[in-house]
């Protein structure tokens, strides 16, 4: 995973909340087995709107998404951060993440960053009145600077250092094999087993 | 201070205790796999040359892209066959034990686990499908991951996670006939929101939770994750023991003594503290349907869809307006007016035995409304089978529904089992998300109850709706109330 610490471009406002999984990706993308191409599938449904947001330029071109409250509900396709990513957003702000979204964004190098609702909507306003306004989102520091303006995000320490460091996480876990085989070595018989199949 | 069921089982798993900001590294005991969100995980494997560290504690099944129909023949469309094809290649390649298209225990992950008696109180479930919550009705602590979890589960057996925080949700009192299990927990999320329960692990408690069966358990715990929610949790009990003993996975002699044992001293501790609790009276409880496009948006049966105009919060507001452009609503019309074209009856909230039991005692002897499509969809080849031996299948085909095989089918639109635009479902899935059932479809999720007197009447409707209801005289009274209130 690449290291991040500042991300700056052309920033969205899509200014719904309780964005669930399957407006980013519907489920009819979810069929392949590959990792990449899904740009074209994100927000589909909303995209057949000429008007919607990421159809207008320079939002194409977004590399920030300023989301309404409760954004990556629902399913837990990581599809949905694969599309985000592949369309070209590194980071995403919002006042409210669904936990697996969260969690998945974190393993793939999206940058999910919690503002304050306040916040969100100051920055909303701040872009809709210069779209060309470039944004920056400093992961180091956890700002967001707009113009003249700096708000602060909030995000765990564990993955800001992740991402910071550009760590992989199974990597990571394996450090401790010694303490999962103890583990499993005290594991109690009753608990259960797939194989042999009965 | 005591500790609660989640924290009795989360201690029981911690394989290294974070500290200083780390996550604390936690055991898995079951992994749950289907075919749509581990290909990538098994590719990861691959480039980096890991096998699967368990695959005794790991098992696969086919759910997400299966046709329910013709299931003999080769999937007609491509992709789907090629996702289902590679997790068959990966299952060999890897050891993983998989139950496939035709096979006697192939069905929707969630029915699958418990119905081999593999979902047990205490243990960790995982699985790349946020309705892993389901398995909690056991006393298991049990979320959904995203695919690199499925690879990280994998690969070491274990995840890196940060403690949930706990909130009790206590529902006391009696349920009246008609109402069940979906109408709490559908009640329950519009209490606290589609966000309310993010970060947390439920844990519902009360006597009318106890009175539950594990299915209706299951439905409850299953949505906890429309709630916003990771997990939902049920302590066990002799219900709960009842339904898992003599299933081919369980444990059996000393092993089962010894887990009932453990079992028994799971339930949260009198002097336990909750990050939050919430109430919910059973006694007034309705059947209660969604109007909206997120399973938040729901009333009681009896009422009107809601007037967005007279909600106070802007952000609600504009989401209600918005949900009522899409489901094509009037605000303020009675929600026993609305017409539907469908009626789905399945999904891993309620395709189990006794949810088909529930669904046919109502439609016995009748006929479906004329222009509502009815599908009866079991969870699993299994419970397709019980069914069929009880002779609801013919109950089904009388009624004029279509009774298929088992699938996740049109929960979501995967599969060939989709709404066209503009059709309306009443639904006893999970999601009523736009576009969930397919593209343009509008979905009102409701219990196998509603969705019965649906299919018979054509508009949303109870069983206290029907001519010579099947229920029992109290309900009569109760639809004459709630008439009467309107």
């Amino acid at each position: 995973m690449d290291k991040i610490t500042t991300i700056s471009g052309i920033a969205v406002p899509l200014k719904r909340s309780n964005v669930d999984t399957d407006q980013i990706i519907p489920a009819e993308f979810l069929k392949r087995v590959t990792k990449t191409g899904f740009d074209d599938a994100l927000f589909f449904g909303w995209r057949q709107d000429p008007d919607f947001i990421l159809n207008r330029e320079p939002y194409s071109h977004g590399k920030i998404l300023i989301a309404g409250s409760d954004f990556g509900t629902g399913s837990s396709r990581e599809h949905a951060v694969w599309a985000l990513r592949d369309f070209g957003f590194q980071a995403v702000l919002s006042s409210r993440f669904g936990d697996i979204f969260r969690g998945n964004s974190g393993k793939q190098g999206l940058l999910a960053a919690q503002l304050s609702e306040a916040d969100i909507e100051s920055l909303w306003a701040l872009v809709e009145a210069d779209p060309e306004l470039e944004v920056s989102v400093d992961l180091e520091s956890r700002t967001v600077t707009a113009g003249s303006a700096q708000f602060t995000f909030e995000i765990d320490d564990y993955t800001r250092w992740r991402l910071l460091e550009g760590l992989d996480d199974i990597g990571l876990t394996l450090r401790n094999e010694t303490d999962i085989t103890e583990f499993e070595s005290r594991r109690e018989s009753w608990r259960p087993k797939t194989l042999p199949a009965k | 201070m005591g500790k609660t069921l989640a924290e009795k089982v989360w201690d029981d798993h911690l394989v290294v205790k974070g500290a200083d900001g780390t996550p604390d590294l936690i055991y898995i005991d079951l992994h749950l796999v289907h075919e749509v969100t581990s290909p990538q995980a098994f590719d990861g494997l691959r480039m980096a040359g890991r096998p699967v560290r368990r695959p005794d504690l790991t098992i696969a099944t086919e759910d997400h892209n299966t046709p329910t129909l013709a299931i003999h023949k080769p999937i007609a469309d491509l992709t789907s066959r090629t996702q289902i094809q590679t997790l068959r290649n990966n299952a060999e390649e890897f050891g993983v034990r998989l139950h496939s298209l035709g096979d006697i225990e192939q069905g929707i992950v969630h029915v699958v686990g418990p119905q081999l008696g593999l979902t047990m109180p205490g243990i960790t479930v995982v699985c790349g499908d946020s309705h892993t919550s389901t398995h909690g009705a056991f006393g298991a602590m049990a979320f959904g991951i995203g695919t690199s979890e499925v690879e990280h589960v994998l690969a070491t057996q274990t995840l890196p996670l940060k403690a949930f925080k706990t909130m009790a949700i206590t529902v006391e009192g009696e349920l009246r006939p008609g109402v069940t299990a979906k109408d709490i927990i559908l009640a329950v999320i519009a209490q606290i929101g589609t966000g309310g329960g993010q970060g947390y692990v439920l844990e519902f408690r009360g006597s009318a939770i106890r009175s539950l069966s594990m299915e209706g358990r299951m439905t409850i715990c299953n949505m906890s994750i429309e709630a916003g929610a990771r997990a939902g949790m049920i302590a066990p009990d002799q219900v709960t023991y009842d339904y898992l003993k003599g299933r081919p996975h369980a444990p059996e002699g000393a092993d089962w003594d010894a887990a009932v044992e453990y079992w028994n001293t799971l339930a949260t501790d009198d002097d336990a503290v909750f990050d939050a609790e919430v109430f919910l009276d059973a006694n007034t409880l309705e059947p209660f349907v969604t109007w909206g496009t997120n399973p938040g948006q729901g009333v009681s049966l009896n009422d009107n869809v809601p007037v967005p105009a007279e909600i106070a919060d802007p952000t609600e507001r504009a989401s209600a307006e918005r949900a009522l452009e899409y489901m094509a609503l009037d605000a303020g019309m009675p929600m026993k007016d609305i017409q539907v074209d469908a009626v789905f009856m399945g999904s891993c909230t309620n395709s189990r035995i006794e949810d088909l039991r529930a669904f046919t005692s109502i439609i016995q002897g009748r006929k479906k409304a004329e222009n509502v499509r009815v599908m009866v969809v079991p969870g699993s080849a299994r419970v397709r089978l019980e069914a069929e031996a009880e002779g609801l299948d013919k109950i089904v085909e009388e009624f004029g529904a279509e009774w298929r095989f088992a699938g996740c089918s049109m929960c979501l639109g995967m599969n060939p089992d989709q709404l066209a635009p503009g059709e309306r479902c009443a639904s006893t899935s999970n999601r009523n998300f736009e576009g969930r059932q397919g593209k343009g479809g509008r979905t009102h999720l409701v219990s196998p109850l509603v969705a019965a007197a649906t299919a018979i009447r054509g508009t949303l409707s109870s069983p206290w709706d029907l001519e010579n209801s099947p229920l029992p005289e109290q309900m009569a009274l109760a639809a004459t109330t709630a008439e009467e209130s309107r």
